[in-house]
């Protein structure tokens, strides 16, 4: 089943500017569950292919469907954001409320959930991000990787079947990143809720089913990582890099070694170059 | 030295006046500064006074931070008592210098009118000490909610004011963070006259006031993107309730105004 389908998408902020498509006949499928991972370089449109994920933004030429509902279809709009949530990158201009549990309710609230339901909603929320000791902290006292799980939860609270996250670890230091993307896979594994990760991280991607690269609004490069990430020379020309495992193995193997290009993780590089020179 | 700033500030408790539903306190507040103003002779006064004193007692709130809340307005009292001292027309002369004349009725207004801006303050100090921001909008929305048959924007109001109050905290700490910045590159904020200071002040604002836009469009679509869509069809995690203990110090509220207005009436 798809949970996101785009068909022909074409998208462009202002027609008047003659600064062109930012999205050009974008056709996409994202599975229910499946845990993806989108790269691209600046500029590329990967924050605006997110928003078209929600209807937050509109196409202006083709089709965005979420789980089979037109995005354009004003009558379904609140179901459509209530099946596919999103995370920004800046966790204070997300936060609504200055209680942690207030905002966790913020969604619930706006969709009119029941007051005795909203409770349960946002202590399971909480505790599905690890955020209930918090509940009733003020958020701007917290940490950037804690802040942006108390947004993970007001997203969670809404019981989405796939969350977007846009970068949602840009601003944290290398422990918020753990906790935010620890978070976003058990709740993937866990709940099985659909992950859309956006991010400039190679190493954020290697874990990811699927892996999607972008550049001037195309999608140049779709697999697993295993399958995208050996195409060091298209990832390099678009201006991206690739894992340090990845590029390592291609130094060796333009020096004559017979690396393999799909080993990506630290332990995976170590084993394989344990085998070469071993 | 910016986050010393004290503003709306929330002292979290667990006493009556803290308990009490936002609407019951927003609504003595308002009964209270009626009677503050009704009251007339030095007995009424001393009702009120009593009142607050009690109030205050309740909330456990410290007289010390009371009177700190005070001190940004200690130069308003000064004024206002000086002036009502120099230009009352009394009867009886205690003074007479120069051009001045210093009766006891002006000594006597000046003093009550100090008196009622220091009472007016510390009350709604209490208000503010007592209950969180949010309670705040949230009771002011639920007292005001009638006026949306007029067409007053009263949810749009409450969630305006609620905003406000949860980015103060993170705009003052982006100003620190520009100041610091701006220091390190050689900015002076502390040293010159009045005009040099604000002229320093002038190149703070610039990127503080871009990123705020950026903040609040970011907010928007964060916000919208989480089905916000006006009060309609909304419910609340915290609902408000009236319990006993609310009707109960609302009769208080009101029978101290009775007595207030028959103390006017008897001139006391
Ligand atoms: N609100 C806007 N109005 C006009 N043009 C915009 C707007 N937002 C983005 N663009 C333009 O659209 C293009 C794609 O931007 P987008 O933000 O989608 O890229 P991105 O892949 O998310 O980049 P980054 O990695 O920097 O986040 C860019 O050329 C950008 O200048
Ligand atoms: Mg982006």
């Amino acid at each position: 089943m798809n949970i996101i389908r785009t068909e022909k998408l074409d998208f462009e902020y202002d027609a008047e500017s003659g600064r062109g498509l930012v999205l050009k006949e974008l056709d996409l499928e994202i599975e229910e569950g499946s845990f993806v991972a989108i790269l691209g370089h600046n500029g590329s449109g990967k924050s605006t292919l997110a928003k078209h994920m929600n209807a937050i933004l509109l196409p202006t030429g083709g089709k965005v469907f979420v789980s089979g509902m037109d995005t354009s279809d004003e009558e379904r709009l609140l179901e459509i954001r209530r099946t596919v949530g999103m995370v920004f990158q800046n966790p204070d201009n997300q936060i609504v409320a200055n209680v942690v549990e207030d905002d966790v309710a913020f969604g619930p609230e706006n969709i009119g959930i029941p007051t005795a339901e909203i409770r349960t909603r946002v202590d399971e929320a909480l505790k599905a991000v690890g955020m209930y000791e918090y509940r009733n902290h003020a958020p701007h006292l917290l940490s950037g990787g804690q802040k942006q799980r108390v947004a993970i939860a007001g997203i969670i609270a809404m019981r989405p079947r796939c969350i977007v996250l846009d970068e949602p670890t840009a601003m944290l230091d290398p422990s918020g990143r753990r906790e935010v993307l620890d978070t976003v896979h058990r709740l993937n594994r866990e709940n099985g809720i659909t992950v859309v990760l956006i991010t400039h991280h190679m190493d954020e991607c290697i874990d990811a089913d699927r892996l999607i690269v972008m550049a001037d609004g195309a999608i140049i490069a779709d697999g697993s990582p295993r399958e995208v990430f050996p195409q060091v020379e298209l990832l390099r020309d678009t201006g991206m890099d690739v894992p340090a495992t990845v590029g390592l193995a291609w130094e060796l193997r333009k020096a004559g070694y017979d690396m393999p290009l799909d080993a990506l993780s630290a332990e995976e590089c170590a084993e394989a170059l344990y085998r070469v020179f071993g | 030295m910016l986050k010393d700033i004290t503003l709306g500030q929330y002292f979290p408790g667990d006493t009556l006046v803290h308990r009490l539903d936002p609407r019951t306190k927003l609504v003595m507040t308002i009964l209270y500064i009626v009677v503050l103003f009704l009251a007339k002779g030095p007995i009424s006064y001393l009702a009120v006074f009593l009142f607050l004193a009690i109030s205050i007692g309740v909330s456990r709130i410290r007289l010390k931070t009371i009177l700190s809340g005070l001190k940004p307005i200690l130069i308003l009292i000064l004024i206002t008592a000086i002036l009502n001292l120099l230009y009352n027309r009394g009867e009886t002369v205690l003074l007479r210098f120069w051009r001045i004349t210093i009766t006891l009725e002006g000594v006597f207004t000046a003093l009550t009118m100090a008196l009622r801006i220091v009472m007016l303050i510390a009350g709604t100090l209490l208000l503010t000490y007592t209950t969180s921001p949010l309670q705040l909008t949230d009771g002011l929305e639920q007292l005001l909610n009638p006026l949306k048959k007029i067409h007053v924007p009263v949810h749009e109001l409450s969630m305006m004011m609620s905003i406000a109050l949860r980015f103060i905290p993170t705009l003052i700490e982006e100003t620190d963070k520009i100041m610091n910045a701006q220091k390190a590159r050689g900015a002076e904020f502390d040293t010159g006259n009045l005009i040099q200071k604000a002229k320093a002040m002038l190149p703070l604002l610039v990127p503080l006031f871009i990123s705020a836009f950026r903040r609040a469009d970011e907010l928007a679509t964060a916000m919208e993107s989480r089905c916000y869509h006006g009060g309609e069809g909304r419910t609340k995690l915290k609902v408000l309730t009236m319990e006993r203990r609310d009707w109960i110090t609302l009769i208080v509220g009101l029978l101290m105004l009775a007595l207030v207005i028959a103390l006017r009436r008897l001139g006391l």
